[in-house]
C-alpha cells in the first residue's frame, strides 16, 4: 500500500455550536512518530477519534491507512490500535485476561494468541503481573498494560492520546522506549502530549489551537518559523497570543 | 488472517466468544451485584406475599340463612370460625345482603339456599354462596381463600360423618365476587411476579451493563476494535439469561414455599417457553441503552417500563375489564403473554397445544427487539 497513514481534507467536527475541530488538513507520513500538541480543549481528542471511526466527522474526509474512516470504518479499525486519554480496559479483570480478550476480539486464536500474549507480556516486564487486577495498578502499569492491548494485534498505525499523562519520569522513558521500538518495526504513531520532551521525540510535530492546525514540522522547523529557542516556548508563546485572542 | 472459511469456523472465530467469557469472569468477580440480582427478587416476592396475606381477618359479614337447619348453623359457624368472617346480623332477604355491602355496612355475606340441608341429605352437592365485595382485590381474594377452605374442610368432615357413603357429594362453596369478576388471590399473583419482576431486572441490568461501559470508558476502548455489533451484544446478552433462569427458579421456590404456588403442568415446558420472554426483556435493556447516556436515565426508563406492566399485562387486574386502548396497549407488552404462559403451566396445567400462539409471539418478540436494538447500536461515541 502507497501512500500516508493519515489524509484528512477540511476535517471538521462541532458538538452543537461548539466547533472542536475547524477544518483540518493534517498528513502523518508512513513510519514516523508524529506528535499532536495544543493546549486543553484544542481538538487533539476529538481529531483522534474521528481517524479512529469513533466520532462521525461533520464536513470534511479523512483517510487512514488508506481507508475512508466514514465509509470503511471497520477495515480502519482492523488496522489501527488506540489507546484512549481515559483508561479504558477492565479494571475487574487481570492484566493477563484483559490482554487476552484484547487479543482474541483481534481475532487471535490458539496457540498463536498464546504466545503473542506471552511476548507482550515480557516485552512490557508485565509478565510479574499478570494475575493482578488491572484496577490495582499504579498508572505507569495501566499505561504499559493499555499499551500492549492496543499493539496485541500489530496495527500499523497506533493513536496514543496522552498514554503518559500522571505517570512518573522513569515510567515515561520506558514507555517511550517502547514506542520508539514499534516505530523500528515500522509502525506508525500519532501520538499526544502535554511534555515537550517528548515533543521532542517525536519525528514531526503539529500545534493545534482552537480546533486549527498552526505549525506543523520538526521541532527544528518550527522553532525556526517562530523564532524561538524551544517547543516549549512556540507552546507558551501560542497559548498567550490564543489567550488575547479569545 | 482470514484461513478461516464456512459457517462453523466463522461461529468459532466470532468475537462472541471471549466476549462472553470476559462477561462471566467479571460477572463471577461482582459477587455484590450477582447477590443482589437473585436476593432482591427473592425478597421482593416475600414482601409483596406478606401484603397480601396479612390484612384481612374479621371481615364484616351478614348471614342469609334460607335453610335454617342445624347443618345450616353449622356451616355459618364454621365460616365464622375462620377468623375471615365476623357475623354482624342475619340478612332478612337477598335484597337486604345487596343493600348491606352496596352501603359498606358488610364487606361479605354467606347465603345458604332453602335446600342446603336436603341436598346433603339427598348426597347432592349442597351450593351456599359467599358474596364478597371485591373492589378492594386484597381483601377479597383473602376471603375466597377462607371461604373455599372452610368449603373443603367442612364437605370432608361431613363426608367422614356419613362413612360409607358414596362420596358423590360435596360441599360446594360458591364464592362470588363483586365488581371484581376477575379475582385475584395470592396464589393467582405469585406467579405473575415471576413475570413481572424477571422483566423488569433483565430490563434493568442489561441496560446498566452496557451504560456502565460507556461511562467507565471500557466501551471506547472496545468499540475501535473490528469486534461485530452481534458479537458485542450477544456476547453480553448471554450470561443474563443465565441469571434470569436463575432468578424465575428463585421466586419460583419461595412462591412455592411460602404460598403454596402450585406447578400443575411440565416445569420443563415453562422454562422452554421463558427463553423468548427473557430474551425480549434483555433486547429492550439493549434497547434502552442505545437511548440512555448515563445509569440514572437507564434506571428511569426502566421503571417507567415497570407501570404498564404492572397495570396493563394482567398482573394486577383483569385485561378484560380494561377499556380497549388499555388492552391495545397491554398487547404490545411481552409480559402480557408470558402471564398466559405462567398461570396457563402453573395454575392450569396446560401444554404446548394451548400455550403455543403465546410462544410463538414471545419468540418473534425477542427476535425483533434483539434485531432493532443490534442495529441501532452503533459503534460510535456519538
Ligand atoms: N462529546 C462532546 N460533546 C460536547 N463537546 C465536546 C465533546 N467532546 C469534546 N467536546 C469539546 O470539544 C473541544 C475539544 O475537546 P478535545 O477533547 O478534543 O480537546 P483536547 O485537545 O483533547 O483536550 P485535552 O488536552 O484536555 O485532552 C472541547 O471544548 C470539548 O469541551
Ligand atoms: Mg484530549
Amino acid at each position: 500500500m502507497t501512500g500516508a497513514a493519515v489524509e484528512t481534507r477540511g476535517l471538521r467536527r462541532a458538538f452543537g455550536a461548539l466547533v472542536a475541530v475547524a477544518g483540518l488538513d493534517l498528513t502523518v507520513r508512513r513510519g514516523e512518530v508524529f506528535g499532536l500538541l495544543g493546549p486543553n480543549g484544542s481538538g487533539k481528542t476529538t481529531t483522534i477519534r474521528m481517524l479512529c471511526g469513533l466520532l462521525a466527522p461533520s464536513a470534511g474526509t479523512a483517510t487512514v491507512v488508506g481507508h475512508d474512516v466514514v465509509r470503511e470504518p471497520e477495515a480502519v479499525k482492523r488496522a489501527i490500535g488506540y489507546m484512549s486519554q481515559k483508561f479504558g480496559l477492565y479494571d475487574d479483570l487481570t492484566v493477563a485476561e484483559n490482554l487476552d480478550f484484547y487479543a482474541s476480539v483481534y481475532g487471535l486464536r490458539g496457540a498463536a494468541r498464546a504466545a503473542r500474549v506471552a511476548e507482550l507480556l515480557d516485552g512490557l516486564g508485565l509478565a510479574a503481573r499478570a494475575g493482578q487486577l488491572a484496577g490495582t495498578l499504579s498508572g505507569g502499569w495501566k499505561q504499559r498494560l493499555a499499551l500492549a492491548c492496543a499493539t496485541a494485534h500489530r496495527p500499523r498505525l497506533l493513536f496514543l492520546d496522552e498514554p503518559t499523562a500522571g505517570v512518573d519520569p522513569a515510567a515515561r522513558r520506558r514507555f517511550w522506549a517502547a514506542i520508539r521500538a514499534l516505530a523500528a518495526e515500522g509502525t506508525t504513531v500519532l501520538v499526544t502530549t502535554h511534555y515537550m520532551d517528548e515533543a521532542a521525540r517525536c519525528d514531526r510535530l503539529a500545534f493545534m489551537a482552537r480546533g486549527a492546525l498552526i505549525a506543523v514540522g520538526t521541532s527544528a522547523e518550527i522553532t525556526a518559523q517562530f523564532g524561538l529557542p524551544t517547543v516549549e516556548d512556540v507552546f507558551v508563546h501560542l497559548q498567550e497570543t490564543e489567550a488575547v485572542g479569545a | 488472517m482470514s484461513v478461516a472459511s464456512g459457517p462453523l469456523a466463522r461461529l468459532r472465530a466470532s468475537a462472541f466468544w471471549p466476549m462472553l467469557r470476559k462477561e462471566f469472569v467479571q460477572m463471577r468477580r461482582d459477587r455484590l451485584t450477582l447477590g443482589m440480582m437473585v436476593v432482591l427478587p427473592a425478597l421482593q416476592l416475600a414482601l409483596f406475599g406478606y401484603a397480601i396475606r396479612t390484612e384481612v381477618r374479621h371481615l364484616p359479614t351478614v348471614v342469609l340463612d334460607e335453610s335454617r337447619t342445624q347443618q345450616s348453623r353449622a356451616l355459618v359457624e364454621a365460616l365464622a370460625e375462620s377468623g375471615t368472617f365476623d357475623v354482624t346480623r342475619a340478612a332478612a332477604s337477598r335484597a337486604d345482603v345487596a343493600a348491606a355491602i352496596g352501603a359498606g355496612e358488610a364487606r361479605a355475606a354467606i347465603v345458604v339456599p332453602p335446600d342446603y340441608a336436603r341436598a346433603l341429605k339427598r348426597g347432592r352437592p349442597a351450593r351456599v354462596q359467599v358474596l364478597v365485595d371485591a373492589a378492594e382485590p386484597s381483601g377479597s381474594s383473602a376471603a375466597i381463600a377462607a371461604a373455599a377452605q372452610v368449603g373443603a374442610a367442612h364437605g370432608a368432615e361431613l363426608a367422614a360423618e356419613r362413612a360409607g357413603r358414596p362420596a358423590a357429594w360435596t360441599l360446594d362453596v360458591r364464592v362470588r365476587p363483586w365488581y371484581n369478576p376477575g379475582l385475584r388471590s395470592a396464589v393467582y399473583i405469585a406467579p405473575g411476579l415471576v413475570g413481572v419482576l424477571l422483566s423488569l431486572t433483565m430490563l434493568l441490568i442489561m441496560s446498566m451493563a452496557i451504560v456502565r461501559e460507556r461511562e467507565r470508558g471500557t466501551l471506547e476502548q472496545l468499540i475501535v476494535t473490528p469486534i461485530g455489533k452481534g458479537s458485542l451484544m450477544l456476547g453480553k446478552v448471554a450470561p443474563f439469561v443465565v441469571v434470569g433462569y436463575v432468578q424465575m427458579s428463585v421466586v419460583l421456590l419461595l412462591g412455592r414455599l411460602l404460598f403454596g404456588v402450585p406447578a400443575r403442568g411440565s416445569l420443563p415446558l415453562l422454562y422452554a417457553l421463558t427463553f423468548g420472554f427473557i430474551l425480549a426483556n434483555l433486547g429492550l435493556g439493549l434497547l434502552v441503552s442505545t437511548l440512555a447516556r448515563t445509569q440514572a436515565q437507564a434506571m428511569q426508563v426502566g421503571f417507567f417500563f415497570l407501570l404498564p406492566n404492572i397495570l396493563l399485562s394482567g398482573f394486577m387486574f383483569p385485561r378484560e375489564a380494561m377499556p380497549a386502548a388499555a388492552r391495545w396497549v397491554g398487547l404490545a407488552l411481552p409480559l402480557t403473554y408470558y402471564l398466559r404462559v405462567l398461570r396457563g403451566v402453573l395454575l392450569r396445567g396446560v401444554g404446548l397445544a394451548s400455550l403455543w400462539r403465546e410462544a410463538v409471539v414471545l419468540l418473534v418478540f425477542a427476535v425483533a427487539i434483539l434485531a432493532v436494538s443490534v442495529r441501532r447500536f452503533s459503534k460510535t461515541l456519538d
